[in-house]
């Protein structure tokens, strides 16, 4: 069987953080209560010269420089994020430009609150799949949005993760992939709104955790699998609690999941999470590992894929580019009122 | 609602985002910012300037501390601008991120990366562009 899958990867992270208690400490909360209810200690904030598009091109470099691919051969790219600079202008459009994959491209950005970057590998998969194109580049990538003295606050954050997909040098197979979709309004931004809003606790049960587990166990199902069968898996993220109460549900034990759980260290980082999550785990498989990868977005939907890792993993230049746990502790701290001008709460012109 | 400048804007691309220089057909001499004819072999160079991708690695010359910013980049400061003399020979101006200030040293190693230098207002377009931050396998070792 023709193997396709991931053919190289990259991950961008902002590095300033923010510590959610210097978060609480604004509002008159507890910063201690917040973080053990949250599962976050702090997470990454944008500086005033980087978005979802700049992100992007640095995650797609990064992939890029992993692998001998010449970047004419990409034939489409897809971003998923809910933050694209531009509400019309595609964030595809200036990768395209900046990693010199243009003008021989497909391109398109996509939107589905925390899981475009998935659906954008899904798209790339089938593009590969059926020969219109050699190679694809998806990307989940955000900076996330919350107003101010909300409870999104403490986990919105900013990253994101690219993958090349193709059938030549593949690392990583993609052997099954599938997605559950319904219309739940857990979380929403409306058209030329600012922030975000949600339903609170209806986020849980009847949004995340239905999507989730239906979308993993339909896809072991599918794939004729158990939790035991897999070295690693990654849930989405949207706070440090829920996919470890999604991973018990289904049975994967915390030893599956700790090396893509990022949340508590960077926050919530939307499109870029369970990418992110995954990106962690690919820098440090090995040949024969098994992955399990079960996205979620908001509105809602999950993707779940079932991956394993090739012994072309160890010709892939995995150095020549900073690992996730590299990004992750080039950090420098600041302050509540740095972050409000770095994420554009204080208007001045 | 017509937005002025992205003519300009748009031409600078390849330099901006890929620093793409000219390198002179006649003497080899590498120019960033691309420039037309090369200054030594002047008409000699004339058809012969070739596009060249520069590598984007390179060491800080020099530096200086930027306190009062102009327009766009007021809520940056203090930052550092430094002259960055590439691995290919040309020096180019840029900003320095991702490095505290203090750390910020003569002939530290400097790569670029890809960020938004400015932007026409809430509405206008965003200017994406070069700036420089302390390369990758110094951090590793650090």
């Amino acid at each position: 069987m023709e193997q396709i899958g991931i053919v190289s990867y990259g991950a961008d992270i902002p590095r300033y953080r923010i510590k959610v208690e210097e978060i609480a400490s604004v509002w008159g909360k507890n910063g201690e209560d917040i973080k053990r209810g949250l599962g976050i200690n702090e997470k990454s904030v944008p500086s005033l010269d980087q978005d979802t598009a700049t992100i992007s091109v640095e995650a797609a470099r990064a992939a890029l420089k992993r692998c001998n691919i010449d970047p004419k051969n990409i034939g489409a790219i897809y971003i998923g994020s809910e933050s694209h600079p531009y509400a019309v202008k595609p964030t595809g459009t200036i990768v395209g430009e900046a990693i010199g994959a243009t003008p021989n491209l497909m391109v398109a950005d996509y939107e589905f609150a925390c899981k475009a970057g998935t659906a954008a590998i899904q798209t790339c998969n089938g593009l590969v799949k059926a020969g219109m194109i050699e190679y694809g580049l998806a990307i989940g990538a955000d900076t996330a949005q919350a107003a101010p003295g909300d409870a999104l606050e403490y986990s919105a954050a900013a990253g994101g993760a690219a993958f090349i997909i193709g059938k030549k040098d593949v690392i990583a197979t993609i052997n099954h992939t599938y997605s559950y979709t319904t219309d739940t309004p857990d979380f929403w931004r409306r058209e030329g709104r600012k922030y975000p809003a949600h339903g609170g606790r209806f986020t849980g049960a009847p949004a995340y955790f239905k999507h989730i587990t239906n979308c993993s166990k339909n896809l072991m199902k599918i794939a004729g699998t158990k939790p035991e069968d897999y070295n690693y898996a990654i849930f989405h993220q949207p706070n440090g609690k829920f996919p470890v109460t999604a991973a018990k549900m289904l049975g994967f034990s915390y030893d599956q999941i700790k090396q893509g759980l990022l949340c508590p260290i960077i926050g919530n980082t939307y499109s870029g999470s369970s990418l992110l999550g995954l990106a962690s785990v690919l820098d440090v498989a090995k040949p024969g590992d098994k992955i399990f990868l079960t996205s979620y977005g908001s509105g809602a939907g999950s993707d779940s894929f079932d991956i394993t890792v090739t012994d072309k993993i160890n010709d892939l230049s995995r150095k020549n580019a900073p690992s996730v746990a590299q990004l992750i502790e080039n950090k420098e701290y600041i302050n509540y009122g740095t972050y409000a001008k770095f994420r554009d709460i204080l208007y001045w012109e | 609602m017509t937005i002025g400048g992205v003519a300009r804007f748009w031409r600078e691309i390849p330099q901006r985002y890929n620093l793409i220089g000219k390198q002179c057909g006649s003497c080899g001499r590498i120019y960033f910012p691309p420039r037309e004819s090369c200054p030594y072999c002047r008409r000699k160079s004339i058809g012969k300037m070739r596009d060249i991708k520069l590598s984007g690695k390179g060491e800080i010359v020099t530096y200086t501390v930027i306190h009062v910013a102009p327009h766009n980049f007021e809520g940056q400061v203090p930052y550092p601008i430094a002259i960055v003399q590439l691995e290919e020979g040309p020096r180019i101006t840029a900003q320095i991120v991702d490095c505290k200030i203090e750390d910020v040293k003569i002939g530290m190693k400097v790569e670029y990366t890809f960020r938004r230098i400015q932007e026409d207002g809430y509405t206008g377009a965003i200017y994406y562009g070069y700036k420089f931050k302390p390369c990758q396998q110094k951090q590793n070792h650090q």
